[in-house]
């Protein structure tokens, strides 16, 4: 009894632990120390704030100006994640319709190519005129075009990626379409469509900002892009770092939020979730 | 009773249960995969088909299970069509994101057998194939051993009496193979299957079978076919008996005379 009451602040905590693991400490050290060469770095030369405003000048914005920029940091997430949503939605629906039949995939998958491939700011003036009454929706199509190829071309790799003696069993047992495609394909494109998902979330991301700084729209709607033209044209350098630096952590949050739910997902059997151990 | 079961068995022995006369297969690239195939497969018992590569093993397998078509010939089974068929192939084929109970009951969740009655079935194979305690677990965690066991007993769960097996322990340790050929005899006595069973090892197409058919390739032909009268079901003791190495040699010597002739052939 009074060993192990002894024992128990000795031993550090598992959190601890993984904190301290290389994994976690090594960026950290290498973050501190590029964040301290340059803040010595705009002391030194004495830059004005103008030009280059030092890490703790970036922070103590952030903290001043969080009143004005979190409602706005609020509206990007906001088309971010609706256009995310859209885009697993729409995107798991076309690629099994892809999967339906290799003329159905010949026949339009060029034309979702044409998506990825055509230049978000070049079309977004475009679709802001068309949608001028309801500028959050032109926004979130603008996202959600960005969003949408990463996860139809990995689900349908992940949908035809099935393994073929598989396949011959299902055949055997007389499974009909539905029943493989519950069964057998859904879950073998599972990995590939939760990557597509990750490469997404940050795309959908950088899709709302693009279009917020092509529509340029103020007022009560306005997102992180336009602190971040506003902040450009009245000189307040310090804010449009502390507006960027929110924009990051968001795509790292996302990006992490979906590793997690990855990991989650495929933890009881896709290599990619395991702990190899030799 | 008995004389009447005994009756029927005879009468069985002489009725095939499969025939297979005159099939060929010729695949769209024009290669001759099989040509004047002929083969008449008795109920519950174990029949190997030995040969070196693309001899057209597998398409004799492909063809029985209509996975494949022949492109010549007839292929009749016994009168009535009261044959169940079940496939095990030569990896374990499981689906990694199931349980191995899962894994199992796929056939009967395809054939939307009701839950209730495909957890009995379940179980059932499980224990037939001695893998109680591994319910829950992902083939991952599992040997190459007890995968094929996993394969095996989502074989069995539909209850077919014919089995067709294309080199299922092909990719296993000699230990492993060993057993599983010794439980494979028992299940084939235990449930009365007939078996199919494609193999690249002289041994085990001997151990297992109540005949054996060798076969050559380019084309895929049928060169040997050699009845092992040997009592059945055999136990390891077998593997080192004299009458065992004789049908070893008589194999090896049907199979190295085919090679021969078809590198004649080449040449």
């Amino acid at each position: 009894m009074l060993s192990t009451t002894l024992e128990q602040p000795t031993a550090t905590p598992k959190w601890v632990k993984s904190l301290l693991s290389p994994d976690v400490l090594a960026p950290i050290i290498v973050g501190l120390v590029l964040l301290t060469a340059w803040e010595l770095a705009v002391r030194i030369t004495n830059t004005p704030p103008y030009l280059l405003p030092g890490p703790i000048l970036i922070l103590q914005t952030l903290a001043k100006d969080w009143p004005t920029l979190i409602p706005s940091w609020f509206v990007t997430m906001k088309i971010a994640f609706t256009a995310l949503v859209a885009a697993t939605v729409s995107g798991l629906f076309v690629a099994i319709l892809f999967a339906q039949s290799k003329w159905i995939e010949r026949s339009f998958f060029p034309y979702a190519v044409l998506l990825q491939t055509t230049p978000i700011v070049a079309v977004a003036p475009l679709i802001i005129i068309w949608l001028k009454n309801n500028t959050f929706a032109a926004l979130v199509v603008c996202a959600w075009i960005v969003a949408f190829f990463p996860i139809v071309s990995n689900t349908v790799l992940g949908l035809n990626s099935t393994d073929p003696s598989l396949v011959n069993l299902f055949k055997l047992n007389k499974a009909n379409r539905w029943q493989t495609l519950w069964y057998l394909r859904l879950p073998t494109s599972l990995p590939y469509f939760l990557a597509g998902l990750r490469i997404s979330g940050g795309l959908a991301l950088i899709g709302a900002v693009v279009a917020e700084f092509v529509a340029g729209t103020g007022g009560a709607q306005s997102g992180l892009a336009y602190q971040i033209l506003i902040a450009g044209y009245n000189l307040q350098i310090p804010r449009m770092f502390a507006a960027l630096l929110l924009i990051t952590v968001s795509g790292i949050a996302i990006f992490a939020a979906l590793s997690a739910l990855s990991n989650v997902l495929l933890k009881n059997w896709h290599s990619s979730a395991m702990k190899h151990e030799n | 009773m008995i004389g009447s079961n005994l009756s029927s068995a005879i009468a069985m022995k002489t009725q095939p249960i499969l025939t297979l006369e005159h099939v060929g297969k010729t695949y769209a690239n024009g290669t001759v995969a099989l040509q004047d195939f002929n083969l008449a497969v008795e109920p519950n018992t174990i029949t190997s088909l030995v040969g070196p590569s693309g001899c057209g093993k597998s398409t004799v397998l492909r063809i029985i299970s209509e996975l494949g078509d022949l492109s010549t010939g007839r292929m009749t089974w016994r009168s009535g069509n009261d044959h169940k068929l079940a496939y095990v192939f030569q990896e374990a084929a499981l689906m990694p994101w199931a349980t191995v109970m899962d894994n199992i009951r796929l056939p009967l969740k395809l054939a939307k057998v009701p839950k209730r009655q495909a957890l009995g079935l379940v179980s059932e194979a499980i224990a037939q194939v001695g893998l109680q305690g591994f319910e829950r677990v992902y083939p991952r965690e599992l040997s190459g051993g007890m995968k094929m066991r996993v394969s095996i007993a989502r074989a069995l769960v539909t209850r077919p009496n014919v089995l067709l097996m294309d080199e299922p322990f092909g990719a296993l340790d000699e230990m492993t193979r060993g057993k599983l050929n010794q439980d494979l005899l028992q299940l084939q006595h235990q449930r009365n299957l007939t078996i199919l069973f494609v193999t690249h090892s002289i041994y085990e197409a001997v151990y297992l079978a109540h005949r054996v058919v060798v076969m050559a390739s380019k084309p895929g032909r049928v060169v040997a076919d050699i009845a092992i009268d040997s009592p059945h079901p055999r136990d390891p003791d077998y593997r080192t008996s004299a009458q065992f190495n004789r049908y070893c040699r008589e194999v090896s010597h049907s199979l190295s005379d085919a090679m021969g002739e078809s590198l004649a052939l080449a040449l």
